[in-house]
């Protein structure tokens, strides 16, 4: 069953932590929970990333407390060479309300230990900074995830004190504040900028401006009207979210969906990319003046949309997917259309790139600008196109086949230089890659069944699903609970790990190119904040 | 430069003539449900799959009262799916915009039958939906208002305040070369300083509520306000949490709403140039008075 490289990481662990571990669990075959004694992950953590080089993917707590009597936390490992995911689940008491931190060690989970403080009232000891970050700091001390706080609570007009940025002396330093509201039509967030003179010196972001309870929500609504809220996580993913949430369903039902559902669903999520990266390269191109090129990708962008809505009745894919499967089939008239503009697009797509190409002046403000060295991008627990860029070999389509990937080859790019030149190579490669993806999947000869009717979904299972989507790792943890519903439901996008590589890749650039870069990571707001 | 040029002339003009002529959309795209209120049996189906509660029904005695709310309508097409009788078909309208938040919903009585079918339509309160359907003069009126009284130009702040960024991609689709919106004189601005309108996309989030305030504050008079999609009419699938205030009118006066999830590009345009005839309005009361 378990891959000959996590065997021998559970044979490891059970030799060394035998007194720690308490019971070993498969869930899947790809699925293992491992329970501790004690919230003491420490120890585990550093000789699993030590010994056998596994990534903690994240970390989010449940509230039990009503069942058994703690909080756990659970912090999903892998390890290069196996698609299995290692879910830890350590508790919490409920009297001491504390777990130790794993921060200092791996910032990447600096927002997501600092999450389950806020959201759940758990204390994370040894913090290096344990301010508020996903409830401001004018709220209130309530918890909005435990058990017992009413997702319709109406809070009273906030009174608590505002946000502190840390000051930045020095002769000639300036402090310049950003937001929430931009000068672009994009989401919501506050950046804190010290520059002396044009140069960045320290970056501060404030974020979970759109935070609007999502987390809390799934634990309200059935399952089968869950699946829009999904679909509105982050618009631009609408159907990688969607498709995450209902694999969650899924594989914690054990539900097989037909093969012809599953391709659908592989090209629908190519589709998504092809979209949004298209409209990022001209975005990209805007940000350093080159417009005629944007008016070429956006208006490709259009081309791909108008495809999406003949294909599923909605531009951004919604509607589209479901628990079982997907909702429609397609006509022959259907199949055509997506062949011709597939190929249309593919043919375009090049004419686009060998103008950007062939600008020397483009490249030369995108070379060497918002660089994300790779030893920062893997400390900071970078994903997606940022971390490919800065030469962090992730892609959970290979990784962790799901839909139909493991019947199509494809290529994952992967650049050591982490600019925006690289970070934009990365979206041209990935989109060649789609199209590649999107002809063989075209090319599958069909069954008819492309979605099979959905029992009612058992209670008390977990299950993680994890999809790439266009911007990378995106992970959905559920438990389902009685009537149809869920009792808890974990969203990470995979903006919430990237943040971070921001901050990193604009110090030393000039205030003038922070669009830029920030374009280049084009991070989710409303993914981040829920 | 000389491929640039050639790359230009080889596409040519891609720009659509909506709303002088009529939107070329695909027979797939789900607009507004319609309902045929005569011959509906059953409602419990549809509104028992609606994910936002865009159709809700009240039952007293024997009778039963079902509104549907086109401010909340994520238009996912279930409603059709689900009602065995035909009575709800998904068309392809999407002209929704109206300055009136009760244009958008529908009220129907039935008399029950024992089983709780429909027995027979007691009355039905069919509002003004697509009481403004004239585009063709209203593009054109738009573009006179602009042109006269705007001094060529309308500049539009974009605000989300909250939203899943769904319909930001719409808005932003409303400037590339295919809907270009600037052939109307409309064009978005980086400040709330230079605009007239402000086009709020929703929910509005507890964390949003100031910034979205003080943005209007700093518009200068005449000014109009137009909520957009489910989220900004409603709260749409998020409706009103412990983070979430719900609808943009919760926080601002709103002049137009455009429905969708997210509206497409023509029917944010078309809401918009419903917002420019509210704004001339407002010009020419201004100056009356």
């Amino acid at each position: 069953m378990m891959t000959q490289a996590m065997s021998a990481m559970f044979e490891a662990l059970r030799q060394k932590f035998d007194q720690k571990v308490q019971s070993v669990r498969a869930d899947r075959e790809d699925e293992i929970y491992l329970l501790l004694g004690d919230p003491d992950i420490r120890p585990i953590t550093e000789y699993l990333r030590g010994e056998f080089g596994a990534r903690l993917v994240t970390v989010f707590a449940e509230d039990r407390r009503a069942t058994e009597g703690v909080f756990f936390n659970y912090y999903v490992l892998e390890q290069k060479g196996s698609a299995q995911y290692l879910i830890v689940r350590a508790p919490v008491r409920a009297d001491s309300l504390e777990f130790p931190s794993l921060s200092a060690e791996l910032p990447s989970v600096n927002w997501q230990e600092r999450e389950i403080q806020d959201w759940f009232g758990l204390k994370a000891v040894g913090h290096p900074n344990p301010r508020r970050v996903a409830l401001h700091d004018n709220w209130p001390d309530v918890y909005p995830l435990r058990k017992d706080f009413p997702i319709e609570t109406v809070l009273p007009p906030f009174k608590g004190e505002r946000h502190i940025y840390r000051p930045a002396f020095g002769e000639g330093v300036l402090q310049v504040p950003v937001g929430p509201v931009h000068a672009g039509i994009i989401e919501p967030g506050h950046f804190n900028f010290a520059v002396a003179g044009e140069p960045i010196l320290y970056l501060q972001l404030r974020m979970f401006y759109t935070h609007k309870g999502t987390e809390k929500l799934f634990e309200k609504l059935p399952i089968h009207k869950a699946v829009f809220l999904a679909e509105s996580i982050s618009g631009d993913s609408s159907f990688s979210h969607g498709t995450a949430f209902c694999q969650a369903i899924e594989r914690a039902a054990s539900i097989e969906v037909p093969l012809r559902g599953l391709v659908v669903r592989t090209i629908l999520l190519e589709l998504e990319r092809i979209c949004n990266h298209v409209a990022d390269i001209g975005a990209i191109a805007t940000d350093v003046g080159f417009v005629i090129a944007n008016a070429h990708a956006s208006r490709l962008k259009e081309t791909m949309v108008t495809l999406n809505e003949q294909l599923t009745g909605s531009r951004l894919l919604r509607g589209m997917v479901c628990v079982g499967g997907v909702r429609r089939g397609w006509d022959a008239a259907q199949l055509d259309a997506l062949r011709t503009a597939v190929e249309s697009f593919a043919r375009e797509f090049q004419d686009l790139i060998s103008l950007i190409d062939r600008s020397e002046s483009t490249r030369d403000r995108l070379e060497q600008t918002g660089v994300l060295r790779p030893d920062k991008a893997r400390d900071l627990g970078i994903v997606g196109v940022g971390g490919r860029a800065s030469g962090v070999d992730l892609d959970v389509r290979r990784d962790h086949p799901y839909a139909a990937y493991s019947r199509y080859s494809f290529r994952v790019p992967v650049y050591q230089a982490g600019d925006v030149w690289h970070r934009m190579q990365v979206r041209v490669d990935e989109v060649n890659e789609s199209i590649g993806i999107l002809r063989k999947a075209m090319a599958d000869g069909l069954q008819r069944e492309f979605r099979v009717p959905v029992p009612a979904i058992p209670s008390d299972r977990c299950a993680l699903s994890a999809v790439e989507g266009w911007r990378g790792e995106i992970i959905h943890w559920i438990r389902t609970g009685p009537d149809n519903r869920l009792q808890r439901c974990k969203i990470k996008d995979p903006s919430l790990n990237n943040w971070p590589a921001v901050v990193e890749a604009v110090q030393g650039n000039i205030i003038a190119d922070f669009p830029v870069i920030n374009k280049s990571f084009n991070l989710s707001y409303s993914g981040t904040d829920r | 430069m000389f491929k640039i040029l050639q790359k230009t002339v080889s596409t040519g003009i891609v720009t659509v003539n909506y709303p002088a002529e009529p939107a070329k959309i695909s027979e797939r795209f789900r607009g507004r449900p319609s309902f045929d209120f005569d011959k509906w049996k059953d409602a419990r189906p549809a509104a028992e799959v609606c994910p936002t509660g865009a159709i809700s029904l009240s039952d007293t005695g024997d009778s039963r009262k079902v509104i549907v709310d086109y401010g909340l309508c994520v238009f996912c097409g279930l409603c059709a799916e689900a009602s065995s009788d035909q009575a709800v078909r998904i068309t392809q309208e999407f002209e929704l915009a109206t300055s009136d938040r009760r244009n958008l919903v529908l009220t129907a009585e039935y008399t029950l039958n024992a089983d709780h079918t429909h027995g027979g339509l007691r009355r039905v309160d069919r509002q003004l939906v697509n009481a403004e359907t004239d585009v063709e003069s209203l593009g054109q009126k738009a573009r006179e208002t602009i042109q006269k009284i705007l001094g060529r130009s309308l500049a539009i702040r974009e605000v989300d305040a909250g939203s899943c960024n769904g319909c930001e991609l719409e808005i932003v689709a409303l400037n590339n070369p295919v809907h270009d919106i600037e052939r109307f004189g409309i064009q978005f601005v980086a400040s709330p300083r230079h605009a007239d309108m402000l086009l709020v996309t929703g929910p509005v989030t507890r964390n949003m509520e100031l910034a979205l305030l003080k943005t209007y504050r700093a518009m200068a008079e005449p000014k109009v306000v137009v909520a957009v999609g489910a989220c900004g009419i409603s709260g749409g699938i998020f409706g009103e949490n412990y983070a979430s205030l719900g609808s943009v009118d919760k926080v601002l006066p709103v002049d137009v709403y455009i429905p969708g999830c997210p509206p497409r590009p023509q029917a944010l345009l078309h809401g918009i140039l419903l917002a420019v005839g509210r704004l001339a309005e407002r010009l020419h009361n201004d100056r009356a008075g």
